[in-house]
């Protein structure tokens, strides 16, 4: 069954356990500037909303590589870079609507979420289930309950 | 080793900065963040120094496990001599900054001198700089924070700052970080003021690494979060009410400070409880509170996101009140509250978005309108001199003093002195409800024995963090003893105050304490730091950090004779609830505390504790 990594940002506190448990899981240091899923914290709102790559099928990145460094696992769906490939041109950065790949200065190479070969280390560290990694042909299946719910009840009720 | 091992030394006064490797042997013996900051304070300053001085300097430090997953491990300190006190001075501070520093490759920042000008330093990973702030200063924190956003064209710099509050040297004023997380008491904001230093603004890329096991520190951090989690306290109470959760409960036991402490219960006490908070408004049908919020990676998140109702008289064409932003905890609520009479929520709210604006803390500030309040019932202090009825109750007094205090205007001046000076100079110094020159905070030790000594004792002046015996004498915490006497409370406020000193030291929020006992911390900060801290060790540090802290003070000049309680509290007793007719039973504790602690009657330590402790 093919996952996707959901965002409820409802949940979100702003702890940035995420963003810490994805640096450690790809660098082994806790260190929120090297996380590739980032917290924006709407001040004037209150709102606190975790972001990060959605993987698109036909990803604007893979298709903008001019070294077909990023590929597809068909394991996880996740579109991957290949270290060793990327050349650090920063076309895919362009590419991508979403801002969600970026260039590592210190590598000189993009880095993305690659859902952690399967097991995102930023849903696993998330303390209030905010990040989930659910089926993927049923993202919509909480906000249906909870409609399914308030439908049912008024059924039940009239 | 979970340390950075390096020290950013700053003279402000030569305009210099340098990297220095830290003390791992004091690093050993003080564990990190206020101990060994406390240690370096105490080493290099001669202790009778004036605090706003040159001579006096001043430290921001983070623990060893400051920026990495343990939960709430996000925490720094700022350490010096407090000038509302004259004693050693620590305040600690949440929001993203402490991890921010630690995650730039620092422990601490040493800063000593005075600049000539304002300057804010710059710090990005090893670099660092001191700049020129001429035109961020007389801004609020609010405006330096995007002010040093948009110039460095960086939205992902954390800054550290003071406003108005520490530049004009309120003796309350408050280091600010993230716009509304404070190292808020004892003034350290007065002393980052005096040196002409405006703000300190961090980018840490590098990370914190480098554990002694990293392994084992991921399996116990996690294991500890599901004891945070599964705690009702921690798990439930404070992130859906945040420590006003305390507000109906502290009032119902008789030991809610009312009206300068004339009172022990307040009658609005439940329009300006979490309760309250939660529900909707008349005026607009939306809830006071938007939403909690987390800490660097806390799992707690008791931290209110409030939103202020933007009819109220306050903010009537004053949009920039009107966005959701840091909302009142306990203590907050209380002092600018209970403490005056005043029961207007919204009114309480705006006098706390000043205090985070321009740097203030609202428990100082609110305990010293308590005092003038209570000059002003007495025919003391008059209408013509405060500019304004300042009849006990009063919002619209409460709201004209935040902001002429916040901008040194007037009558402002004077309470930005605080209640010591404030009543000594209207004659009247029984009136200032403080311990050292410190307010107190929201718990009337005449209902809560433990508090009394914890006050009376407390080494930067009345405080609730450095022995929370409320854990234990109301909430059972981690057992229930009775708040109503003084048995066994000499011996229960030493243990507090030694393991809180622990864990102060590592870097974590004392919060934490209402579900991990030292013994779930120890093994997370052995994981990070090394196998020799063990529960002995940490034992051992926290008494150690006490008893250095503490011969600091006397060094200061600090006696027995400043461990005590203003007279309202040893002779007037309570008026009612559970602990009418009763004083605080100072008296009965302070020489078994000494004798427990070592000290002699004067209240300084024994050669053999000083033996003993390595001191």
């Amino acid at each position: 069954m093919l996952k996707s990594l959901q965002i409820n940002p409802d949940k979100c506190t702003g702890c940035l356990q995420c963003e810490m448990a994805c640096a450690y899981e790809n660098y082994g240091v806790f260190a929120t500037a090297k996380s590739r899923i980032k917290v924006f914290d709407f001040h004037h709102t209150g709102r606190k909303v975790p972001y990060t790559c959605t993987q698109c099928d036909e990803a604007w990145c893979l298709h903008a590589c001019p070294v077909e460094a990023i590929t597809l696992d068909k394991a996880t769906g996740a579109k991957v870079v290949s270290e060793s490939t990327c050349v650090g041109c920063k076309v895919c950065t362009i590419a991508c609507p979403f801002g969600t790949i970026n260039y590592v200065a210190d590598t000189g190479k993009v880095q993305k979420c690659d859902l952690c070969g399967g097991q995102p280390a930023c849903a696993e560290a998330c303390p209030t289930q905010a990040i989930t990694y659910v089926d993927a042909n049923w993202t919509g299946l909480d906000r249906m309950r909870a409609w399914a719910e308030k439908t049912g009840n008024q059924t039940a009720t009239a | 080793m979970a340390w950075a091992r390096k020290i950013l030394r700053v003279n402000l006064t030569k305009g210099t900065v340098a990297s220095e490797p830290l003390r791992m042997d004091w690093a050993a013996q003080y564990l990190g963040s206020r101990g060994l900051a406390s240690k370096y304070l105490a080493e290099e300053i001669d202790p009778k120094v004036d605090p706003l001085s040159s001579e006096n300097k001043i430290i921001w430090a983070t623990g060893p496990l400051t920026g990495t997953v343990a939960s709430t491990g996000g925490r720094y300190v700022v350490v010096t001599k407090g000038p509302l006190t004259g004693a050693i001075a620590c305040s600690n501070s949440g929001g993203y900054w402490g991890a921010e520093l630690k995650m730039a490759g620092w422990d601490m920042v040493i800063f000593e001198g005075k600049s000539p000008k304002p300057v804010y330093l710059v710090i990005e990973d090893e670099k660092a700089e001191l700049r020129d702030a001429a035109h961020l200063w007389g801004k609020t924190v609010w405006e330096t924070e995007a002010a040093i956003k948009t110039s460095h064209q960086d939205p992902l710099v954390r800054i550290s700052s003071i406003g108005g509050a520490g530049e004009n040297q309120v003796l309350f004023a408050a280091v600010v970080n993230d716009l509304h997380r404070a190292a808020g008491r004892s003034g350290v904001g007065a002393v980052m003021g005096s040196k002409n230093l405006k703000a300190i603004a961090v980018r840490g890329t590098k990370g914190v690494g480098n554990l002694h096991n990293p392994k084992e520190f991921m399996r116990v951090t996690t294991e500890k979060k599901k004891i945070l989690a599964e705690n009702a306290v921690t798990g439930q109470g404070l992130p859906t009410y945040g420590t006003q959760v305390l507000m109906n409960v502290i009032n119902e036991m008789g030991s809610l400070p009312t009206r300068n402490h004339r009172d022990v219960a307040f009658e609005g006490a439940r329009d300006i409880s979490a309760e309250a908070m939660a529900e909707p408004r008349k005026t607009d049908g939306k809830p006071h509170l938007v939403t909690n919020q987390a800490c660097f990676g806390c799992t707690i998140a008791c931290g209110r996101i409030s939103k202020i109702d933007e009819t109220h008289f306050t903010v009537q064409n004053r949009p920039q009140y009107w966005g959701a932003s840091g909302g009142m905890e306990y203590e907050a609520a209380w002092a600018l509250g209970a403490a005056n009479g005043v029961r207007d929520l919204e009114a309480l709210q705006f006098a706390n978005l000043i205090c985070n604006e321009h740097g203030m803390d609202p428990i100082s500030f609110g305990a010293t309108i308590g005092a003038v309040m209570e000059l002003y019932d007495m025919g003391v202090l008059t209408k013509e001199q405060l500019g304004i009825d300042a009849k006990f109750g009063s919002a619209e007094a409460l709201c004209h003093f935040a902001e002429i205090t916040a901008k040194g205007e007037g009558f402002g001046k004077e309470i930005g002195q605080g209640s010591k000076r404030l009543c000594a100079k209207y004659g009247h110094p029984e009136l200032s409800m403080s311990v050292k020159g410190q307010e107190f905070p929201a718990y009337d030790s005449r209902g809560i024995q433990g508090m009394g000594l914890t006050y009376a004792t407390s080494n930067r002046g009345a405080c609730h963090l450095r022995s929370y015996t409320v854990a234990s004498e109301v909430l059972g915490i981690p057992v229930k003893t009775d708040p109503l006497t003084a048995d066994g409370k000499p011996e229960l406020v030493m243990a507090f105050q030694d393991a809180t000193a622990s864990f102060d030291s590592a870097g974590l929020c004392i919060f934490t304490s209402f579900a991990w006992s030292l013994t779930d911390i120890q093994p997370q900060i052995a994981a990070a730091c090394g196998d020799e801290f063990t529960m002995d060790k940490l034992n051992e540090i926290g008494e150690r950090i006490w008893n250095m802290e503490r011969d600091f003070n006397n060094k200061a000049g600090f006696t027995s004779k400043d461990d005590t309680l203003p007279p309202r509290l040893l002779k007037e007793a309570a008026k009612e609830g559970p602990a009418k007719g009763l004083v605080n039973k100072l008296p009965e504790m302070l020489p078994k505390y000494y004798e427990i602690r070592g000290w002699d009657a004067d209240g300084k330590l024994k050669a053999d504790t000083r033996k003993r402790l390595g001191l």
